[in-house]
């Protein structure tokens, strides 16, 4: 079932997320994605996450589109300009891909090609609107398509931003740029992303939670002092530190984390940034199985 | 002002490796208050390249000379004089300074002294930040008269990213998060309204896509 239709049926929707490989050996991705097969509802690809080259989203898409995954497929603004991206939009429909995710993107000075020209031709939110205009026919120019896309489209929030206020207003805009489902950042505070979503329950729109796997106390503290919105607290920090299974605390603090907030969004989406061997025993836990 | 920077000594000297008598032109505009290629600097550069090549045991003859603004012509033709006796010339002026030289001394080479780095402001003594990138198109009306095309790392048009932490920039922590200034400027001048409209992508035909800009004004053309 299509992503679109999950959500309009009122399913739980389960993604995760994966990254190409850095060259052309797809063979490690594809095993990944093969051991989330009827786990979850859809694959994620991230578009050169952290500003990292490698094998392109739109084409480890396709891939596991032809092995019959449902896939949501990340465009950023970072490396294209306004006809690029609207190509590769267009490219991903005429593949069968619908679900797109639409990032602003880490700055090139983040990644592995700190000289590398940052383009942002478009932010997300035009690049949302554009999508939306693509899906109605017309491009950015007013020029009239061929067949327009058929597109799903989605975005980020930040439910634990601060200041809070200028994110709720971008996902204001997001929404009535075309946006129809969020993926948020990692959820720790429960109690925030509670409020978050209670104060744009109006919007009408499909939140997935984003859970990241905790790996260690480090990664935690680390999480804590570089990501926007990101603010593990302490007893969740301690109890990742003084677990001697590392693997098992983190499928404990996620369960711990998704069972509280699960009536406050219509679906989970993984990011286990390797650790994706342990998202079907969470989704078990959890009594989710597909 | 634009704001430039002087380039190191080791890459001047390799410029002008071959070369025996040197004119280095400072400019008294813009690179003079930002202490880059002022008539101080003029003196400061031509003796470190005196120095440097006695060092190499090569011979130099430097000749210093500073005007009020290398970018206008009426001003260049000062040099008129002074050009021919010499082989090379180094600008300590911005880009457009040492191009204006080329152009009125084509038999000559004109070399460029300084980097110029960007149109900025002095925030204290010795510190100078971007606050213009020339786009061609100022939105400060709707940003409450803070740049986003210049002071947020990605440039967007419609509220942050969602990278900064804590108000500083994702790439940098000595870097105000722009979008976390015009969020508290448009509050305090009540117009958070601004936030909520969605502002278009850049006509790039008309700002900043490459193609060399030119104002024609002929209400003033002689």
């Amino acid at each position: 079932m299509s992503l679109r239709e999950l959500f309009e049926k009122r399913k739980f929707v389960l993604t995760a997320e994966i990254e190409p490989p850095k060259g052309t050996d797809v063979s490690k991705f594809l095993e990944t994605a093969e051991s989330l097969k009827g786990k979850v509802d859809g694959i994620n690809v991230t578009d050169q996450q952290s500003a990292v080259m490698r094998l392109g989203s739109l084409a480890a898409c396709h891939l596991l589109r032809d092995k019959g995954f449902e896939v949501i497929y990340q465009i950023t603004c970072r490396d294209r300009n306004r006809i690029a991206l609207q190509s590769d939009l267009l490219s991903a429909a005429v593949l069968g891909i619908e679900n797109v995710l639409i990032l602003t993107g880490d700055h090139p000075c983040l990644g592995d090609h700190p000289d590398a020209k940052a383009v942002f031709d478009l932010d997300s939110v035009q690049l949302l609107k554009v999508a939306k205009s693509l899906g109605e026919g017309h491009d950015i120019a007013g020029n009239e398509l061929k067949k327009a896309p058929k597109l799903f489209l989605g975005a980020a929030l930040n439910p634990c931003a601060d200041p809070l206020e200028p994110e709720f207003i971008k996902t204001e805009k997001k929404v009535k740029a075309g946006a129809s489902f969020f993926q948020t950042q990692a959820v720790y505070d429960t109690e925030r992303f509670k409020q978050f979503t209670e104060n744009i329950k109006h919007l009408n729109v499909f939140i997935m939670a984003g859970i990241v796997l905790l790996k260690s106390a480090k990664m935690a503290r680390y999480m804590n002092e570089k990501i926007a919105g990101v603010n593990i607290p302490d007893p969740i920090i301690e109890r990742i530190e003084k677990a001697d299974d590392k693997r098992k605390e983190s499928i404990e603090i996620s369960v711990s984390i998704i069972k509280e907030i699960q009536k406050f969004c219509h679906g989970i989406h993984f990011m286990a940034l390797g650790w994706e061997e342990l998202i079907p025993e969470i989704i078990t836990r959890l009594n989710l199985t597909k | 002002m634009i704001v430039g920077e002087r380039k190191p000594i080791k890459e001047i000297l390799e410029m002008i490796d071959k070369f025996e008598k040197v004119l280095v032109v400072g400019c008294g505009t813009c690179v003079a208050v930002c202490f880059a290629g002022g008539e101080k600097q003029v003196k400061v550069l031509s003796s470190a390249l005196r120095i440097a090549r006695k060092i190499q045991g090569k011979n130099v003859i430097i000749s210093e000379f500073t005007i009020e603004r290398q970018c206008e012509k009426e001003f260049v033709e000062e040099l008129k004089e002074l050009v021919p006796k010499h082989d090379v010339i180094i600008s300590l002026a911005c880009g457009i300074g040492a191009q204006t030289l080329t152009e009125n001394f084509p038999e000559k080479i004109t070399l460029p002294g300084l980097n110029t780095t960007f149109i900025g402001a002095p925030l204290e003594h010795g510190i100078w930040a971007e606050r213009c990138r020339s786009c061609g198109d100022c939105i400060l009306d709707l940003t409450g008269g803070i740049c986003p095309i210049a002071r947020c790392s990605k440039s967007l048009l419609n509220g942050p990213c969602g990278g900064s932490k804590n108000g500083k920039c994702e790439v940098d922590q000595e870097i105000d998060c722009a979008w976390q200034l015009i969020y508290k400027r448009l509050k305090q001048i009540e117009r958070i309204d601004l936030l909520s409209e969605i502002i278009p992508p850049r006509e790039r035909s008309k700002t900043d896509n490459g193609i060399p800009r030119k104002i024609v004004r002929e209400d003033l053309m002689i």
